[in-house]
């Protein structure tokens, strides 16, 4: 009994969260007048929303800008994130702790502060209208640092001596031996900042003017904010369910990692 | 475990000439470096530009505290906080609530855990773009799909996004709505932590649901609730995405937040100066609600 009454309500919950989203889906393939219809059927199934958002934004390249700033953050953020762990987690050196409690300390200051100055920072650099910019400030991140050191902590200390013993040099310690036995907290930062990243609309929309250059949500929110739309629902519908698509099928094949690795990052905080 | 044999040739200097300790430095140095130049360097230029006046283009110039006390006479820098202040209360025990109740009921022997799981989550992983957009139609006046079912039940459309009145609470809903997977994950983790021995004693003394809520599940849940209002509110001060592309700030300002007038003074009135100032003030503020927040919930369940 209490049963049923369980699972009415996590059908219910489980309605409130994914019904909007199907609405969306049936709603971009509805003619426009159709659009403030209840119901999900449509008679009138067309491809004109999603036709019109094509012909008006370089919404492909747009995705590649995207694909190209994130997967290159998530690497840099790993591999000098994991070089930074390490050192932190397994190697002896002076001031250690006190720098680490240094980048604890970075990570409350809140991102509005560093806003306008990091903008004119890019801006001085010459990085705006590139995709430089969008990457370069990115690069390093606390919370991946954080998660990489907590893992490499729990790797033997006496298997890396072993190979110090051997000759190997921390390099080859790092990738040899860390790396492989740190899959599991790679893949969750990597998680964590590449969705971080590909939803980051602000700081395009601050450094990009150039659409060639622009990401993907920021494309989508110039289309829907700006007019591109032309002010029809549909294609405003079309272009938010093509954003979603990369991240929602990444994140369908991924579901339990995903899931444990964000909830890991609030766990840290 | 595979351990490399002896390798002269491959051997850095980092083993050897130096001693281990250089490899420590080396191997953290690009993340320093980085934090040097894209964390402190702006945070000491933000610094001084709030004794300065500058739009970018003609060189700085020196104004002393003129941005402080135009800071302190601003009616827009209050009215942000005012809507900042309005949305937290409406948002985090909305979030709360909403978060216990669902991961209350993952928290069972259920079936299907993992679907519900990654149904409530979805929004969380999804971009805010298309949250904004998909709320700008379903909370729309006219034809929106919420008044809609309202006027279906007989009742009267709500003017969600376009009355200063409604416009920050639909926020609120909106935000809420994107980010409660998140804390459901939260509390239901914690849950897990929670002896279920813990619950057996409270049933053996006759404790009713109430009291087993408020007895064992809340106060031991604690951290966690803190980490909720904690990470609510800075998430609160730093709403941007939704106010930009819903309400533009308004109607009649109720929806202005503090990243949104940053962003307007600096973008569209080129006040560099004007705007660091603010971004200190909302960040100092931010600091002490949070540190005040620490202290008094825990302080309440004790």
């Amino acid at each position: 009994m209490k049963k049923i009454a369980a699972y009415t309500a996590l059908v219910l919950g489980a309605f409130i969260f994914a019904y909007p989203f199907v609405w969306m889906l049936s709603a971009s393939f509805k003619p426009e007048y159709e659009i403030g219809d209840m119901s999900l059927m449509s008679s009138n199934w067309t491809f004109a929303s999603y036709q019109l958002v094509f012909s008006t934004i370089p919404l492909f390249s747009a995705f590649l800008n995207s694909i190209i700033v994130s997967l290159t953050v998530t690497g840099a953020v790993l591999f000098f994130g994991s070089m930074a762990a390490y050192s932190l987690a397994k190697l002896k050196w002076r001031g250690r702790d006190t720098v680490f409690n240094l980048i604890l300390f970075t990570m409350m200051v809140p991102f509005m502060v560093l806003l306008i100055p990091l903008y004119t920072l890019v801006v001085k650099f010459g990085w705006t209208d590139s995709l430089v910019g969008l990457i370069v400030p990115f690069m390093m991140n606390a919370t991946a640092l954080l998660i990489l050191r907590q893992s490499f902590l729990t790797i033997p200390t006496s298997l890396l001596e072993a190979a110090r013993i051997d000759g190997c040099s921390e390099w080859r310690i790092l990738r040899q031996i860390v790396w492989p036995l740190s899959i599991p907290a790679l893949i969750t930062a990597g998680i964590i900042v590449l969705t971080a990243n590909w939803n980051q609309a602000l700081w395009p929309i601050m450094v990009i003017r150039n659409e060639a250059l622009m990401t993907m949500p920021q494309m989508v929110l110039l289309f829907t904010v700006g007019g591109g739309a032309q002010a029809r629902l549909g294609p405003q519908l079309a272009a938010g369910i093509l954003l979603a698509l990369p991240i929602v099928v990444i994140y369908l094949i991924f579901q339990r990692r995903f899931i444990s690795s964000m909830a890991s990052s609030g766990l840290k905080g | 475990m595979r351990l490399s044999l002896n390798n002269f040739l491959g051997k850095s200097f980092l083993s050897f000439s130096f001693g281990r300790g250089a490899g420590g430095y080396l191997m953290i140095a690009p993340y320093l470096l980085h934090l040097v130049v894209f964390l402190g360097y702006p945070l000491v230029f933000a610094f001084v530009l709030v004794f300065h006046r500058w739009d970018i283009i003609t060189p700085m110039e020196f104004a002393g505290l003129k941005n402080i006390t135009r800071l302190i006479h601003d009616d827009l820098f209050f009215k942000a906080l005012l809507n900042t202040g309005f949305f937290l209360s409406i948002h985090i025990p909305l979030q709360i609530f909403t978060a216990l109740f669902f991961a209350d009921l993952l928290n069972g022997k259920l079936k299907g855990q993992d679907f519900f799981r990654t149904i409530y989550f979805l929004p969380v992983v999804v971009s805010g773009v298309v949250v904004a957009i998909l709320f700008s139609q379903l909370f729309a006046f006219e034809n929106g799909y919420i008044n809609g079912l309202i006027r279906a039940l007989g009742g009267e459309r709500i003017p969600w996004l376009v009355s200063p009145q409604w416009a920050m609470p639909s926020i609120a809903i909106i935000v809420t709505w994107k980010n409660v997977g998140f804390y459901i994950i939260l509390f239901l983790a914690g849950m897990q932590n929670i002896p279920a021995t813990l619950y057996e004693v409270a049933a053996l003394e006759g404790a009713s649901t109430w009291q087993r809520w408020t007895r064992v599940t809340i106060p031991l849940l604690n951290p966690t609730i803190v980490t909720v209002i904690v990470l609510s509110t800075i998430g609160g001060f730093s709403l941007f995405i939704e106010p930009y592309m819903l309400t533009g700030g308004g109607p009649l300002n109720s929806t202005l937040s503090a990243v949104l007038y940053i962003y307007n003074q600096a973008f569209y009135f080129n006040h560099m100066g004007y705007a660091a100032a603010l971004g200190f003030a909302f960040a100092c503020i931010i600091f002490i609600v949070v540190y005040l927040q620490k202290r008094f919930v825990m302080e309440d369940i004790y």
